[in-house]
This record gives C-alpha cells, structure tokens and sequence, in this order.
C-alpha cells in the first residue's frame, strides 16, 4: 500500500503555556525517513502524538494526501494509515507475546498466528511466544511491540524512541527493517537519541532550531 | 465490526481471569459492608427488614464504585490505551464492550449474591426476585456511569475518593428507583412501574455512557 | 445572523476590553435591584397568610436557587463551547463560575434551612427542594474537585466541560426522581409552588431580588473572568500595557 505524501501546515503547539514549536511546515513524500531531533523538551513526542492524531494542534494543520488529518474521512483515513508506537509498549503483562500481537494487530485488521510467529522470530523472539510478557524483560517487551512493524500494512510509520532498551544487534536489524519499508515507498517519522547519520537518506528535523 | 468486539471481549475476560483475585475483592467488599449494619444497629428483625432494600444498594454502589477505580487504569499506564484511541474501529464501541463485560464479572455477581444477604437481613423470600430483578437492571447504569468518571480520572493517582465524589451524586435516581421498587414489594404492591423506569435508564445509559467514556478517555490520553 | 461577535469573543483583549466597558453598569444595576428588592421585601411587603414574617426568606432563598441552578446549565453550556469551537474563553468562564454557583447553592441550602425553623420547626427537612439542592451542590463540589485534580490546563478545562454536560443530562433525571422520592415519604410536605397566587407586592420585590442576584452574578463572573484572562496572557504585550497603566 503505497502513502501519500504528508503535509504539515503552521503547525504550533502549546504544553503547559509554554509554547514548545509554532509554524512548524514541512513536506514528506513517500519513501523518506524523518528523524525529529532536538533537546529535551523540545517537543519531539509532541509532535510525534500531534501527528498520531493523540493530541490536538494549537494552531496548524497537517494533511494526508490533501485532506486534514484532523477531521472527517481525512481522519477515518489517516487511522488506517499509520501506526504509531510510543513510549509505552502496549504490552500487557497478563497476556502471552502472541496474544497481545493478536490484539494489537486485531485493532486494525487482524492476522493470522503464523504471521505472528513469523515476525516474533524477526525480532529475536522466537520460542517466546506463549510466555507472559511480565516474564519477558523491558527489552524483549520492546521487541513485542515492535513485532507489529514487521507484522501489519501500514505505509506510515511514527515510532517514538524505538530503540530504547534495544541490544546493538536488534538496533542494526531494525535500522535495516526502516530503510527496507521507506524503500518499499514507505514513510517512517522517528525520534530517537541514537545517530543515525550513518544510514542514507534519513532527513533530519531539529526542533531546537526551529523555534 | 464484529469481530473486533468479540477479541475484545476474549482479551477482557483472559485478562479477567489470570488476575482471579481482583474478581472477588468487590464482591467481598460488598459482603463486608452490608455485614457492618447488622452489627451497627443490632440485630432486631423488623428493624432489620427496613432498612435491607437501602443497605444493599447502597453497598452495592460503593461496591461497582471501587471496582472501576482501577478500570482503564492498567491500560492507561502501559500505553493500551493510546493504540485504543489510534485504532479505526469507534472508541465508543470498544468501550462500552469493555464496561459490559466488567458489569458481568462484578454487577452480574452481586445480582446472584444480593438474595443471599437479603435473607441475612431478614427480608422475605417473596420480595428476593424483586431485588434480584431490580439490581439486574440498575447494576449496569452504575457500572456504566461509573465508568464515565473512570475514564475523567483515568490519569490520575487519587484514588477512589475523587471518583466516589463525582459519580456518587449520579447514583441517585437508581438507588431512589431501586429502594422504592424494593419498598413496594414489601407491602406487596406491583413494581412494573419501577422496573419500567430503571429499563428506561438503563436504555439511556447504553446509548449515551460510551460517547461521554469515550471522550473522558480521549481527553486523558491527550496529556 | 452576525457571527462576527461569536468570534470576537475568542479574543481574551477584546472581551477584557468590553468586560471593563459593561461591569460598571452591572454594578450599579445589580446593587441598586438588590436595595430596592430587599428593603422592600423585607420590610414593607405584605405578611404572608399563614407563615407571617418568616416567609421573607424567600426574597433570598428564591433568587439564589435561581442563579444556582441555571448558573449549572451555563457551565454545560460553556462546557459545549469549549469542547466544540475550542474557545479558550469558554474555558475561562467554566472555571471561574463553578465557585461561584456552588456559594450561591450554599447560600440557597443556609436560607432554607433558616426557613425551614420556623415553618417545619427544624433545620433540616430532607424535603424535595432541599435534597435537589443539596445534590447540586455535590455536583458543583464534582466539578470543582475534578477541575483542581488536573494540573494540565487544557485537560483539566475539557474534563471539567465534560463532567459538566454529563451532569447537566442528569439534573433532570435527578430532580424527577428526588420529587418522587418525596412524595412516596412524605406526602405532607408544605410546597411552596401550590399556594394561591402571590398578590403583585409580593412577588415584585422577588423579581427585583432575582434580577439584582442575577446582576451581581455576572458582576462576579466578570470580574473573576477578568483576572483569569491576566493570569493567562501575562506574557501578551497587551496585558503588560494595561497592567503598567493600572500601576
């Protein structure tokens, strides 16, 4: 499924009466990698949850294909589109590494469990499956999490610092997975405090510069 | 659409019952503090039998109030809940989903326990199914209600209290309805009437409780 | 329909601007109903037939029930308009009311109770007005208690809006209820509604009375309004001007 290109517009945003970025615009076309960088409290996860559709904007518009993401069918779209990992891994710990990728997936479009085990063995975690995630560390939690980006369709990618708590080896494997998806025509928008000057093509936002 | 529904409901009730220990804490809440009135005002049967219609419903509010508390709270803290708000299918569907099946694991249980404390507390066995009837309908408005202001305090630390404050004063038209169908029966008067307007709200309930949930949760995520 | 002041009023400056313009008028409007209203309601309209001097509560009681109860539905209706149009002031006029209504809900529930002496013989009746009042005042507490749990500003403005809708949905559901409630347990209540009509120099000093409540309200609401807006764009050239030329 091939993205459209991503508009943003103004787009401001306003935390706690500090303003953290205003008249931030910017056009992405499908196939590249954005890193947003910046200090801390810049406003990177800010934007990141903007952009998801979490949090409003305090000013600005930002457009998928020519329709506003914030509203009507462009909205109905956009939740189709992107998949947004954040912080927080959205594992429950009560559940198994495959029921709670059969959940998260099931909240787009549901898979089949060989696909899961597929794309556990992708991120190193295979014969894990049917352990309760509060037996697994912060670590392999993370790589749950991001056994979606190797198990569902969506073409835009915002992943928030996703390689926290990962071992060298996962972050080489899941820089290759990003550069392979935005090469497929895929677009990938990230925060993240690794370097990434090392990869081709990865454009880089600095918040800190920006305000 | 109904497939999504069914996960959801598969995923609450694992999650459910790899805990079992959360299940019965309101329940045996519930038995605690319909025990203490017995103990507070003596004994007596009469004495008993007039105020039991009250002191049921009235643990069984403060009993739904406590489970919720902790509602969306463990998917709030571990990011579910965000993918919840992300996801295409409607946040109000999921939700109200999400409340049923907490109503079955907790509302449904006092309905089949309340007859049992309705006989500790002296009530006549002709007026049991009344109970039971009425809290079958009037359980799911509190948890639903209830689940409103679990979704507007969902980021915060304090507690039960905040919760209680908020909800309580929304209570007030069930425990009324609930009471006064109970009241009937014991002189033996027909409570259709009753029945009737608790099926009304609880209609109410259903329809308007999950847009009002899904906003609270909307908000809470937006932090 | 001109909509040019609908959206003039998303502008703190412009509504500190007007609000400075009107809230003298309200002031002097307000108190003189409220000393026109209360002398002579107080002192020189006609004895009630069968209560004699003690009904003159109402001159109080009545205009405070009043202001609180539709000052609930303008937190609703301010709720809706925070949460529609995103108006910042809306969000504004929500807080800063929800105090406000919930000491006039006070005022109403002391006046009562002082009534009720006399009438009843005893403080507290848990007859049908009172118990409804009582319970909006729980409902204003809700509001307040959740609005200070938040210490997000713009979380804790829509959850308040929020609760306030829901709360708003309710009130009917509740005052029917209550009113029902009563007549089950007691169906001897003296109702105020259901005397024969009040003869005209009864019933004007109440209107004056709630007219001059209604004044001071918004005297109150605009004034806390006011130093709200300050509060919140003190970092706006045009608050630093004003406040320069206050000092």
């Amino acid at each position: 499924m091939k993205p459209l290109p991503v508009e943003l517009d103004s787009l401001a945003c306003e935390r706690d009466q500090r303003e953290l970025f205003a008249s931030l615009s910017l056009q992405l076309e499908p196939g590249e990698v954005l890193q947003v960088a910046g200090p801390n409290g810049s406003g990177k996860t800010s934007l990141l949850r903007i952009m998801a559709g979490l949090l409003p904007p305090s000013a600005g518009d930002m457009r998928y294909g020519g329709d506003s993401v914030f509203s009507g069918t462009g909205r109905e779209n956009w939740r189709q589109q992107r998949l947004y990992i954040g912080h927080a891994p959205a594992v429950k710990g009560a559940l198994t590494a495959e029921e709670n990728l059969a959940w998260l997936c099931a909240l787009s479009r549901p898979v089949e469990n060989d696909h899961i085990w597929q794309a556990l063995e992708q991120v190193g975690l295979r014969g894990f499956e049917d352990v309760p995630c509060h037996n697994l560390s912060a670590g392999q939690q993370r790589r749950v999490a991001l056994a979606r980006l190797y198990l569902e369709q969506h073409p835009v990618w915002i992943l928030d610092e996703p390689f926290t708590a990962i071992d060298k080896a996962g972050v080489a494997a899941l820089e290759t997975h990003i550069l392979q998806h935005a090469a497929r025509g895929g677009l990938v928008i990230m925060t993240t405090h690794h370097g990434l000057e090392h990869l081709p093509g990865v454009r880089c936002l600095d918040l800190g510069q920006v305000n | 659409m109904r497939q999504i529904v069914w996960l959801l409901f598969c995923r609450e009730w694992r999650l459910a019952w790899r805990r079992p220990g959360d299940l019965l804490n309101p329940l045996v809440f519930f038995a605690l503090v319909v025990s203490l009135f017995p103990l507070a005002v003596g004994p007596e049967p009469s004495m008993l039998r007039s105020m039991a219609p009250g002191v049921i419903w009235v643990a069984a509010l403060l009993a739904t109030l406590l489970s919720l508390d902790g509602l969306f709270r463990s998917d709030y803290e571990d990011g579910s809940l965000e993918q919840w708000v992300l996801s295409p299918h409607p946040l109000a569907l999921m939700v109200l989903v999400k409340v049923l099946h907490h109503w079955m694991m907790s509302g449904l249980a006092m309905v089949l326990l309340a007859p049992l404390f309705g006989l500790m507390l002296a009530l006549p066995l002709s007026s049991l199914p009344v109970l039971a009837l009425t809290l079958l309908l009037g359980t799911p408005i509190l948890s639903l209600l209830g689940a409103v202001g679990a979704a507007l305090t969902v980021g915060l630390k304090s507690g039960g209290v905040l919760l209680a404050l908020l909800i309580l004063p929304l209570y007030i038209p069930v425990l009324i309805l609930g009471t006064g169908a109970m009241d009937a029966a014991l002189q033996g008067m027909p409570v259709t009437g009753f029945a009737l307007w608790l099926g009304c709200l609880a209609v109410l309930a259903l329809t308007l409780a999950p847009i009002a949930i899904a906003a609270g949760l909307r908000i809470g995520v937006s932090e | 329909m001109n909509w040019s002041f609908f959206h003039k009023l998303g502008s703190p400056k412009w509504f500190y601007d007007i609000s400075g313009r009107w809230l003298p008028w309200f002031a002097v409007a307000g108190v003189a109903l409220l000393l026109v209203g209360s002398v002579w309601g107080l002192f020189f309209a006609p004895q009630d037939y069968q209560q004699g001097n003690s009904f003159r509560i109402i001159y109080i009681h009545v205009p405070a029930a009043f202001v609180a109860q539709s000052c609930y539905m303008m937190l609703a209706v301010a709720g809706v308009v925070s949460l529609v149009w995103r108006m910042k002031l809306a969000d504004v006029a929500l807080k800063c009311a929800a105090p406000i209504g919930a000491w006039m809900t006070f005022v109403a529930l002391l006046t009562g109770a002082i009534w009720g002496k006399p009438t009843w013989g005893t403080y507290w009746v848990w007859d049908a007005r009172l118990t409804s009042m009582l319970i909006l005042l729980f409902l204003y507490f809700g509001i307040i208690a959740l609005g200070q749990a938040i210490s997000n500003r713009e979380t804790s403005a829509k959850a308040t809006a929020v609760l306030a809708i829901v709360g708003t949905v309710n009130i009917p559901i509740i005052k029917y209820s209550v009113n029902w409630w009563n007549t089950l347990h007691q169906p001897a209540t003296f109702k105020v509604t259901e005397k024969p009509a009040m003869p005209m120099e009864m019933w004007l000093p109440l209107l004056l009375m709630v007219l001059g409540f209604y004044a001071l309200f918004t005297v109150s609401l605009l004034m806390r309004m006011r130093l709200e807006v300050l509060r919140r764009e003190q970092k706006t050239r045009w608050v630093r001007e004003t406040l320069e030329k206050l000092s």
